[in-house]
């Protein structure tokens, strides 16, 4: 997938840098706390709940349920083709919940049962950035 | 007369960052958590027990977030550089009328590396520009409305149930000369108006005006001076939780709201049939239904069935919003003030809209969406 031009884009930093380095190869990677024994997100430079030090980055399965959404039919800049969109929380079976956008489904309530398996998939917007977006586990395309 | 704060609050712990100087590996946000943790290990706390938090220079939802602590006493004052020691003389106050017990008070700026600089919601570097933007949330219509789904999926919430909200509010409206929009309105004709993201239609968002508001506070001794009758603070709440939508605990219900709501009813010592009159910040149908709940004047999940009853509605049991409400009264965008101000109204009697013996009304509401939470118990008795 492209996107199309205009639309806001993340700016890594030397904290979130190793999640933006695994999008890029597609690939959804979380900080894991050793001593909570946990998964958390958004990264940060220590576990939340133990605040220690002792984490790591691992590769995730990319599979989860979607949560809850609002189709969105007023566009955000660089999201005037896309009306309406899923903006959505999705709940990953590592534990954590993260924001994304439901793709390859229709747009419909119908279509977009809250509880829905869903898996990842990238949208490579530039050379250095991709997206994790979420479709209907299934759906039977990658980024 | 002023209460002695005299030797009442002491520092018990305190910390730098690791290093000092030069820190390019560690964003702004960074380095108030490293300096926070430093200082709770200086103490030897455990951070569960921290339940007052205060920064400037970024928000303090932020900070607390990132920390994953859900303070009852937040202060975000920042005016400069010695914000710090105003932080410490509000948490006197704080601590000394039963706030919290413990306040973490934090610094960090990335003056010289400039890394991950910026504010709530600005810039592609902060939390919410890497992890909420690309996703295309372009304001509260469609970022603030998100966690409505897991509510309506969780306890069979309906799309009937939110749209009753917005006709609760304009029957109240339709009293107010004031109001911006004051015809009467159906289920139907909020579910006919247009989509602005789905389940959100036109007419369950919050009208976009211009308008303000102030208030004057003193001692009560000094309160019986002035003309009009006094209204007494019986008690407050505040609460921080989130710093996007996305980090929000649970999606059902706003841990913010619920420390707010509690640390209200606590310090105020009265129980919920004590309550006359709400002022629920209404920026959409569903923020009431969320500040209902976390208030606990209905169960978790019971909102929805309870606003379709009618029971906030002219001649309901428990009148919600009685000046028409931030959906078709007015709203500046930090609706607040409005809120408060139509309690004290209800309180002294002079509602356009004025219910027959209020003696306590509370006003409530969110801050940045489901972020924080402010709560101001109010009465007229004395």
């Amino acid at each position: 997938m492209t996107a199309p031009r205009g639309k806001p884009l993340p700016q890594p930093t030397p904290e979130t840098a190793p999640y933006w380095e695994g999008c890029k190869q597609h690939e959804l990677r979380l900080q894991f706390c050793n001593e909570c024994r946990q998964f958390f997100f958004y990264p940060r430079i220590f576990c939340p709940k133990c605040l220690s030090d002792n984490v790591e980055w691992r590769a995730v399965s990319g599979k989860g349920t979607l949560l809850t959404y609002v189709l969105s039919a007023r566009p955000a800049p660089g999201f005037e083709n896309e009306v309406p969109y899923a903006i959505a929380i999705v709940k990953l079976d590592e534990g954590p919940h993260l924001m994304t956008n439901i793709v390859n489904a229709e747009m419909k309530p119908e279509a977009l049962p809250a509880g829905m398996p869903v898996e990842v998939v990238f949208e490579d917007v530039n050379e250095n950035i991709s997206i994790p977006k979420f479709q209907p586990a299934g759906a039977g395309r990658s980024g | 007369m002023a209460t002695d704060l005299r030797k009442k609050v002491a520092i018990i712990g305190a910390a730098e960052t690791d290093t000092v100087g030069v820190i390019p590996n560690l964003t702004q946000l960074g380095l108030h958590a490293q300096a926070a943790r430093n200082a709770i290990r200086d103490c030897g706390i455990d951070k569960s027990q921290i339940d007052g938090l205060a920064c400037a220079g970024e928000s303090v939802v932020a900070v607390a977030d990132y920390l994953d602590i859900q303070p009852s006493y937040v202060d975000g004052t920042s005016i400069g550089g010695s914000s710090f020691m105003i932080h410490v003389a509000h948490a006197v106050a704080a601590l000394e009328a039963g706030y919290c017990n413990y306040v973490l008070i934090t610094h960090g700026e990335s003056g010289r590396s400039r890394v991950g600089r910026g504010g709530f919601g600005g810039g592609g570097a902060t939390i919410p520009g890497q992890f909420e933007s690309p996703y295309g949330t372009s304001g509260p219509p469609n970022t603030f409305t998100v966690p409505i789904v897991a509510h309506m999926k969780k306890y069979g919430t309906t799309e009937e149930q939110i749209a009753s909200v917005s006709v609760a509010t304009r029957a109240w409206a339709a009293k107010n000369p004031r109001a911006m929009m004051r015809d009467p309105i159906t289920v139907e004709d909020v579910l006919n108006s247009r989509l602005i993201a789905w389940p959100i239609h036109l007419l369950e968002c919050c009208l976009v005006t211009d308008g303000g508001g102030a208030l004057i506070l003193t001692t009560a001794d000094r309160a019986r001076d002035f003309p009009k009758p006094p209204v007494y603070i019986l008690g407050t709440g505040e609460g921080a939780e989130n710093v996007m939508i996305s980090s929000m605990h649970d999606f059902t219900e706003s841990l913010s709201f619920r420390k707010s709501a509690e640390r209200a009813f606590r310090l105020a010592g009265i129980e919920r049939k004590d309550v006359d009159h709400l002022q629920l910040y209404d920026a959409f149908a569903h923020t009431p239904m969320y500040g209902l709940e976390a208030l606990g004047f209905v169960k978790p999940g019971e909102s929805g069935p309870w606003f379709a009853e009618g029971h906030s509605a002219p001649g309901g049991d428990l009148p919600i919003n009685t000046n028409g409400g931030g959906l078709s009264y007015t709203h500046t965008g930090m609706y607040g003030m409005f809120a408060l101000q139509e309690s004290v109204r209800q309180l002294r009697g002079e509602a356009a809209a004025q219910l027959p013996n209020v003696k306590v009304s509370i006003a409530h509401g969110p801050a940045g969406f489901f972020a924080g939470a402010g709560t101001v118990i109010m009465t007229n008795q004395a």
